[in-house]
């Protein structure tokens, strides 16, 4: 077991966090350049509150793509916990226990479903989501035609905008997420089985993996990371609301997850990256807030900034077939 | 008697979808026997056609072992970019659309240049394009799309060939244009690099292909497709912000549907255009039975991971009997 080491390069997490300095330091320089202060205590509030809700579900989406795989669906699973949560609170602060409970049941019961397409039948994980992706939008559509429930004020306060000098709770508990997260694939054998799963499937199932199970697990930790992007979402809004998948907040994760150097294909990366990711694109967008940047603008921006990281952190990964023993040789031929 | 060995292969593999076809063709005739006139048949082709097109394009994409997320956004600038330049101007119409052509190969060469050059996975490249392109549209048009379409440019969309009984749609002619050219340019060289660089990218390599250049003519062929499908739609429906909107997931989805694996080197051209053929004959079924709008995505979901799983249960035995055979 010693010879296998999952972690990534402590290079790579490094030159990410070096890319968010950068990105800070750019930032900075930008808005003073404009007469502003990127780090006044509103600005540092907006940012750490922005780097919440991507985070619960890029946490999640690491997992799965670690593995391999994918989740198009955490967008509408979150709503949907948004709603169950704010349904179940009913405006009682007694009943905030069941329904976080609940909402951690119901959306792990999503994972788990598109735990079980994925593993047992098959199906490639973009369609697998993309169609309970679509079955909860129906649901949905269906059955709430506007927001419903009611989240206690205690509930709004606490989790969504109390703060400790300029940290909100959010924030905190996102990083204790991320945190307890890291350690799962550190120290975990579930956790090492993930990165083996990605790597090689067919490797992995022979070398005694129980491979489904592992995707399984995965799928139902992102679905419940999901779940707590939705108790925000309800803590933030007062209220259940179906509109939140509206925000593509799925593609946002997914970008997170890629800026923080988790390659695609699974099997390498990590969640203390993807923690950098989050917050490259929350201080993005509260530059071009402060800066009030055209909102379209703002989309043209981000896409760019995102396809210029992903090839500069190509460059650092071109040379991964290489370092595989059996093509060393012929590779560096090649070059 | 390869020939008939071939098709028959061919059909194994797509043959969920043929089912499929037949399967919701079989419903709508149920409901409403009437659907099978010719004017209510042509009408349904003339909707069907952008997205055969699209699926066309993407098919070339995914069986390179890439993705193009941006064909939604593509599809909804093109129309924009035509009613802004246009504006009602009859005179205007070919240079415009030779405009648009540019642009659609443009779009599609970036991302392919950014794809094999800069070795960004293509699910990024094409997502950071779908941001940029959504972003400028707006950005240009400040938010809402001014400018008008020109009679001549809605005519491939909208109009025919009028025959005594019935319109034959220009969509469906050109349709049956773009998928017989997709279908004879798999037969080419081109194709089956491109179908070796899905499903084996070292060997195809190491076998002299340029596995680059083809990938990247792919999503040249997916920008085109684009901007003919952004013809037609724009001429059908006319202009609007929200033209193309979630479009690539349903041509995505199309694609597998017919059985062509994300990843690459398996499926044919034409069973990924039967696959867009039978979501629009599942969106008919919707309408033809009075489903509630709000509750059509979820059925459309069940069926989605129904067909693909059903299709994966065919793949995975013959794959299973082979592993005895040393790689």
């Amino acid at each position: 077991m010693t010879a296998f080491t999952p972690r990534p390069r402590i290079g790579a997490t490094v030159a990410i966090y070096l890319a968010l300095a950068g990105v800070l330091a750019v930032g900075g320089a930008a808005v003073a350049a404009d007469g502003g202060n990127l780090f006044a205590t509103a600005h540092l509030v907006d940012m750490l509150t922005r780097t919440s809700l991507t985070g619960f579900l890029a946490i999640g989406m690491t997992l799965v793509i670690l593995c391999r795989s994918l989740d198009l669906s955490v967008g509408y699973t979150a709503a949907l916990s948004s709603l169950v949560a704010a349904t179940t609170m009913d405006g009682q602060s007694g009943n905030v226990p069941l329904a976080v409970a609940l909402v951690l049941l119901v959306s792990g019961l999503i994972g788990a479903a598109n735990g079980a397409i994925v593993a047992f039948l098959k199906v490639n994980p973009f369609i697998a989501t993309l169609g309970t992706g679509l079955i909860l939008k129906g649901y949905l559509d269906t059955e709430y035609k506007g927001p419903a429930g009611d989240v206690p004020f205690a509930f709004q306060q606490a989790l969504g905008y109390t703060r400790f000098a300029f940290i909100p709770v959010s924030t905190v508990v996102m990083l204790a997420v991320a945190a307890a997260a890291v350690w799962f694939l550190r120290s975990t054998r579930t956790g090492h089985h993930m990165y083996a799963v990605g790597g090689d499937v067919e490797v992995a199932r022979m070398s005694g993996i129980r491979t489904t199970r592992v995707l399984l697990t995965a799928h139902v930790l992102c679905g419940m990371s999901a779940g707590l992007a939705g108790l925000l979402l309800a803590a933030r809004f007062g209220t259940g609301s179906a509109e939140a998948y509206t925000n593509l907040y799925e593609l946002d994760a997914i970008a997170a997850v890629v800026l923080g150097g988790t390659l695609l294909l699974g099997g390498k990366g990590g969640v203390a990256g993807t923690v950098a990711g989050v917050a490259i694109l929350a201080v993005l967008d509260t530059v071009f807030n402060v800066m009030q940047i055209d909102p379209f603008a703002k989309d043209v921006l981000r896409g760019v900034v995102i396809i210029a990281a992903v090839a500069l952190y190509a460059r650092r990964q071109l040379d991964r077939t290489a370092r595989r023993p059996r093509f060393a040789a012929a590779a560096g031929r090649a070059s | 008697m390869t020939h008939v060995k071939r098709l028959g292969a061919a059909l194994q593999g797509a043959g969920t979808v043929f089912l499929l076809l037949a399967l919701v063709f079989a419903l709508i005739l149920a409901i409403n026997p009437g659907f099978f006139a010719a004017p209510s048949l042509m009408a349904f082709l003339k909707q069907a056609a952008p997205l055969v097109i699209l699926a066309a394009g993407q098919y070339f994409v995914i069986v390179s072992g890439n993705f193009d997320l941006s064909v939604g956004a593509l599809v909804g600038a093109q129309v924009v970019i035509a009613a802004r330049l246009i504006d009602g101007e009859e005179s205007r119409t070919v240079p415009v659309m030779l405009v648009m052509l540019a642009f659609g190969i443009g779009v599609g060469l970036i991302n392919g240049l950014i794809t094999t050059v800069l070795k960004v996975q293509s699910f990024i490249t094409t997502l950071g394009m779908l941001l940029v392109l959504y972003g400028a549209i707006r950005l240009w048009t400040g938010g809402a799309p001014t400018g008008a379409l020109s009679d001549a440019f809605r005519t491939p969309g909208r109009l025919g060939i009028q025959t005594p009984l019935f319109q034959i749609p220009w969509a469906l002619l050109i349709m049956i244009g773009v998928g017989a050219g997709a279908i004879a340019l798999m037969r080419t060289r081109f194709g089956r690099i491109l179908m070796a660089s899905g499903d084996n990218e070292l060997a195809a390599n190491r076998s002299g292909a340029r596995v680059d250049t083809v990938r990247t003519a792919a999503f040249v062929l997916s920008g085109v497709s684009a901007t003919i499908a952004g013809i037609l739609i724009g001429g059908f429906a006319g202009v609007s912000a929200q033209v193309g909107e979630g479009l690539e997931f349903t041509v995505i989805t199309a694609v597998v549907l017919g059985g062509v694996a994300l990843g690459g080197g398996r499926g044919t051209a034409l069973a990924a255009m039967a696959g867009a053929l039978a979501i629009e004959a599942l969106f008919t079924l919707f309408n033809q039975m009075a489903l509630p709008a709000t509750l059509r995505p979820a059925v459309q979901g069940v069926i989605i991971i129904a067909a693909v799983a059903y299709a994966a249960r065919r793949r995975i035995r013959p794959a299973l009997q082979s592993t005895a055979t040393p790689s």
